[in-house]
């Protein structure tokens, strides 16, 4: 059942890699204008939805497969939860395609669907137990709604990123370029990441420290990339690597600091070598493809996906959360720091509808706070769980 | 105050941009402007009209949603410094919180020390901007929900032309003769679920008025929600207590006055099995000790009325359940939850006195070492005295035996042993865990340790909350407000028939696209020629401007 489970998902890893290149060609390749001046009528767009459905139905097969396989629902450890970030996020599109036929949305939505899956991948995927604390139906309940809340808003951020490469000036240059630029650059990161983890695997690279942890004990660390920087007091106790060039002091999780070496190493090469094919800015190069889009509606498109997702997280994100919290933990709430940081996005998205519906905040500058507001997300589920929550896990 | 009569004979309240009525601009501003302010329909609001005493200086200032902002993102920022290092209730309390911060992270740990930032959700200042935020919203909903519920209600008909011509979707056309456009565009607005109202050659047709609520219902929501965290710092209105209890033992629940108790059958935790398959790779990388429960099977009291106070209470047995993570015991109002626990704690040790030269025991003796005796008399002439009891043992920094704490983890004695050779004085024995030793040398007798019988213990949360049932109504209202406001919008179609010219508007409190889409469906099926978003097109002649700017 989990061997089914893994290949489901891997089919629906494919369906939207076809879903991005039919979008892709349904928004570059040939087509004619409507009365009110859209783009409309060539098959391509129908035919990527379609793939996007079919990517959402196997990514569904894998959630219930894998449901049946562990007995709770697969959303307790950081590859399932990216995962069903990343399914639900296909699910967010579905509704805001269905609503707005928007075909360039789906040529952004998928790759970045795509990109966070395989991101998940990377984290062990064998199926665990639940400890006491997580066993109860609310786990389902609040996990499930919050991601797709966040894959909701993360469609308003999809559609801010096309608003932005669409209508900025590029003859000018300036901070918009370089923070757009940035924004393609760390998604590259995330591509660049993934791509090392799997190239060393594919050959089975692994090596072995002996080193002195924090507590002056030995122990031994297990690296995956080879090692550029090493752990304090260092010895390879295993054959066939190279010696680091560095070693760490003892309060530096010296594995991950190797990894993010080799990540900015591999995404700073990635990103020359697409910048030279194309001769500009990835954002310039995209921006004449996308030429044909409406501004104002992928403005109003990602405004509706926060006002869609916004009540959406607000309940999964803080409401069940509380609920659970209550029971499980004896309080609704304990100002632990995942508890904060989704307030802190409950906040930041309240200001933005505040900008937005009293202030006149529209366009560029509602599509930059649509930009920070999945920073936020990203942050969340990335530096909250795995630094600040790795922090206490440790005091 | 001041009135200002419209030329539609409807008398507004001083302030007002737009006449509430007809909508006829009433100042020189609104008469101005291309497009009309339809953010709360050109009302008078009072932080827009009064600007003289304190008061109205108060008032204005909360009002203002670019405060109200301010105000949200300077919590969202405070917020986040509380998360740089953990807060006070997170740190091992074996330790003090100023050496805590200054060991695990240096000087910046010492700083964030300082500046208080350990405990920084309950600081004075972090509490100020909560007050502030709440003080906000109910005067930025009050300011504007009233004049706005006046306005709607008191919305005629008939529009002014100029009210019409100023709208952001604006279309006209003229009629030609012999068709009843005004009726055929009724009917279609009706199937698409618009209320209609007609007033002779004018229509306007509504629809989601209610969501414009929405804003409103929820601000009482949240309202209600932050009154209900601070309801917590009343006293009665929440308990939080921690009750410890050993097996077999009935305890006072903690913060009930006595009233209730709990008696803890059996406590116990169980693993993961090793060998099952599902989760075989997971529980060998940890190791193979993954707990999957914790429980006490628990029997809560309540002390029978009537009982004289000092006596053993007399106990009405009223529930009894498994207390498990997840799922706690509830009872008037009170919860226990599963929090700690403790395994194989000591509870009885039994000793033996023996004679050293025959080896022979003279009798046992056991020892509750929670309430030990002060003699236990063996019959013939042999009895044990108990000198010093250490529940704790240590030596302090004096040298001297003494005891850490009234826990027995690590039990000590000093026994004084009577037998018919030594029925003055007796022998004096220090005994304790792997420790067995005279105090004045050669003694005849010894006390030999048997065996111990060991308890587990519970650690039971007690918690009581009334502010709850205020949480859950806020937060319940908050969400149906948001829902409200956020999944439906309020669209408005205003058709004026005059001089054989047919004049219509539209407007949207948001989601444009959707009223775009009604217009739509009246070309298709009743000829009226889509309106002008007059948005729209002032934008793209300034993308064009841009653009030639750009190229030449
Ligand atoms: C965390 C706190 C707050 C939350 C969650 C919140 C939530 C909301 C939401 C969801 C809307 C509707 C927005 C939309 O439909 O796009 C709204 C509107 C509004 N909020 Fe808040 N709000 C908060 C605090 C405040 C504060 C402090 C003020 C004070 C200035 C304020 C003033 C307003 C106003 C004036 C509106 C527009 C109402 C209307 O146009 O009908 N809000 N709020």
């Amino acid at each position: 059942m989990e061997q089914l489970s893994g290949n489901l998902l891997l089919t629906a890893f494919f369906l939207y890699l076809l879903a991005t290149i039919l979008f892709a060609v349904s928004v570059t390749g040939r087509k004619w204008r409507d009365k009110s001046g859209d783009m409309t009528g060539n098959k391509w767009g129908t035919l990527g939805f379609l793939a996007a459905l079919g990517g959402f139905l196997f990514a569904a097969g894998y959630f219930v497969t894998r449901w049946m396989a562990s007995g709770h629902a697969p959303v307790s450890n950081m590859f399932e939860y990216t995962t069903f970030l990343g399914i639900a996020i296909g699910f967010a599109f579905l509704i805001l395609y269905s609503i707005y036929k928007s075909n360039v949305l789906g040529m952004f939505a998928m790759p970045i669907i795509m990109l966070i899956i395989a991101y998940a991948s990377i984290f062990p995927t064998e199926v665990e137990p639940l400890i006491p604390a997580l066993q109860s139906y609310w786990l389902q309940i609040h996990v499930t709604t919050t991601a797709l809340g966040q894959g909701i808003l993360a469609i308003g951020f999809v559609a801010g990123l096309i608003y932005l490469i669409r209508t900025v000036d590029f003859s000018k240059g300036g901070k918009k370029v370089f923070w757009l630029e940035f924004i393609m650059f760390s998604m590259l990161t995330v591509a660049a990441f993934v791509i090392i983890r799997y190239a060393f695997n594919i050959f089975g690279y692994q090596t072995v420290f002996q080193y002195t942890d924090e507590n002056g004990a030995q122990a031994e660390m297990i690296y995956e990339l080879p090692p550029i920087l090493g752990p304090n007091n260092g010895q390879l106790i295993q054959q066939g690597s190279w010696e680091p060039l560095f070693l760490l002091p003892e309060w530096i999780r010296s594995d991950d600091a190797n990894t993010l070496v080799w990540t900015f190493a591999a995404a700073i090469v990635l990103y020359a070598v697409i910048r030279l094919l194309l001769r500009k800015p990835l954002s310039q190069f995209l921006q004449p493809l996308i030429r044909g889009v409406s501004p104002d509606k992928v403005d109003e498109l990602s405004y509706r996906a926060i006002a869609i997702g916004f009540p959406v997280f607000t309940l999964g994100g803080l409401i069940f959360a509380m609920i659970w919290a209550q029971i499980a933990w004896t309080r609704f709430w304990g100002w632990d720091p995942k508890e904060v940081w989704a307030l802190i996005t409950f906040l930041f998205y309240a200001a933005y509808l505040h900008l937005r519906l009293t202030r006149g905040w529209h366009g560029e500058r509602s599509a930059w706070l649509c930009v920070i507001g999945f920073a936020i997300i990203m942050f969340n589920l990335v530096f909250v769980n795995l630094v600040i929550a790795g922090l206490h896990s440790y005091a | 105050m001041a009135k200002v009569i419209c030329e539609c004979g409807y008398s507004n309240p001083e302030g007002t941009d737009l006449c509430e009525a007809c909508g006829k601009p009433l100042n020189e501003k609104a008469k101005q402007q291309t497009l009309v302010d339809m953010r709360y329909e050109g009302v008078a609001r009072r932080s827009q009209t009064y600007n003289k005493s304190i008061v109205d200086k108060v008032w204005n200032f909360f009002s203002s949603v670019k405060v109200g902002i301010w105000i949200i993102i300077l919590t969202l920022l405070a917020s986040s410094l509380g998360t740089i290092f953990p807060q006070e209730m997170y740190i091992p309390n074996n330790v003090s919180a100023a050496e805590h911060y200054q060991e695990e992270y240096g000087v910046l740990g010492q700083i964030y020390y300082t500046l208080g930032l350990h405990n920084m959700y309950s600081s004075w200042w972090y509490m100020a901007l909560i007050a502030s935020l709440g003080i906000s919203l109910i005067i930025a909903s009050l300011d504007r929900v009233v004049p706005l519920y006046r306005v709607l209600k008191h919305q005629k008909v008939s529009r002014n032309e100029g009210f019409l011509r100023r709208q952001r979707m604006f279309g006209e056309m003229t009629v030609p003769a012999g068709e009843n456009q005004l009726e055929a565009a009724k009917h279609i607005l009706k199937k698409r679920k618009f209320k209609i109202r007609e007033e002779g050659d004018n229509l306007v047709a509504e629809k989601g008025r209610f969501s414009r609520w929405g804003p409103y219902v929820n601000h009482v929501g949240l309202i209600i929600f932050l009154t209900g965290a601070m309801l917590r710092f009343f006293p009665g209105m929440y308990v939080d207590e921690v009750v410890w209890v050993r097996e077999g033992e009935t305890e006072v629940v903690p913060g009930t006055d006595g009233e209730y108790f709990v008696e803890n059958e059996q406590f116990f935790l169980e693993m993961y099995d090793e060998n099952d398959e599902t989760f075989a790779t997971a529980l060998e990388r940890a190791g193979g000790n993954i707990v999957e429960t914790f429980q006490t099977d628990a029997i809560v009291y309540e002390r029978e009325e009537g009982g004289t106070i000092g006596e053993e209470p007399d106990l009405q047995e009223l529930k009894r359940d498994e207390i498990r993570v997840n799922e706690p015991l509830t009872f008037d109002g009170f919860s226990l939850y599963q929090v700690d626990y403790k395994l194989n704690e000591l509870n009885v040790m039994s000793l033996e006195m023996v004679n050293r030269e025959t080896g022979e025991s003279v009798g046992e003796l056991q020892i509750d070492l929670f309430n030990p005796e002060s003699e236990y008399d063996l019959g013939d002439g042999y009895r044990v005295v108990i000198d010093s009891y250490f529940p704790n043992f240590e030596f302090n920094e004096e040298g001297e035996p003494s005891t850490i704490s009234s826990i027995p983890d690590n039990p000590a004695f000093i026994f004084q042993m009577f037998s018919p050779e030594h029925e003055e004085e007796g022998e004096y024995s220090f005994v304790g865990i792997q420790r067995n030793e005279d105090v004045f040398g050669e003694n005849d007798y010894e006390m030999s340790f048997q065996n111990v019988e060991t308890k587990n213990v519970t650690g039971l949360t007690v918690r009581k909350d009334n502010t709850l049932p205020f949480i859950a109504a806020g937060g319940i209202i908050f969400m149906i407000g948001l829902i409200q406001g956020s999944y439906w919008s309020h669209r408005r179609v205003w058709l004026k028939k005059e001089n054989g010219k047919l004049l219509y508007a539209g407007h949207a409190n948001k989601h444009w696209q959707t009223l775009k889409r009604d217009f739509e469906a009246l070309y298709e099926e009743a000829g009226i020629s889509p309106p002008v978003d007059q948005v729209a097109e002032k934008e793209q002649a300034e993308e064009k401007k841009k653009q030639q700017e750009g190229g030449s």
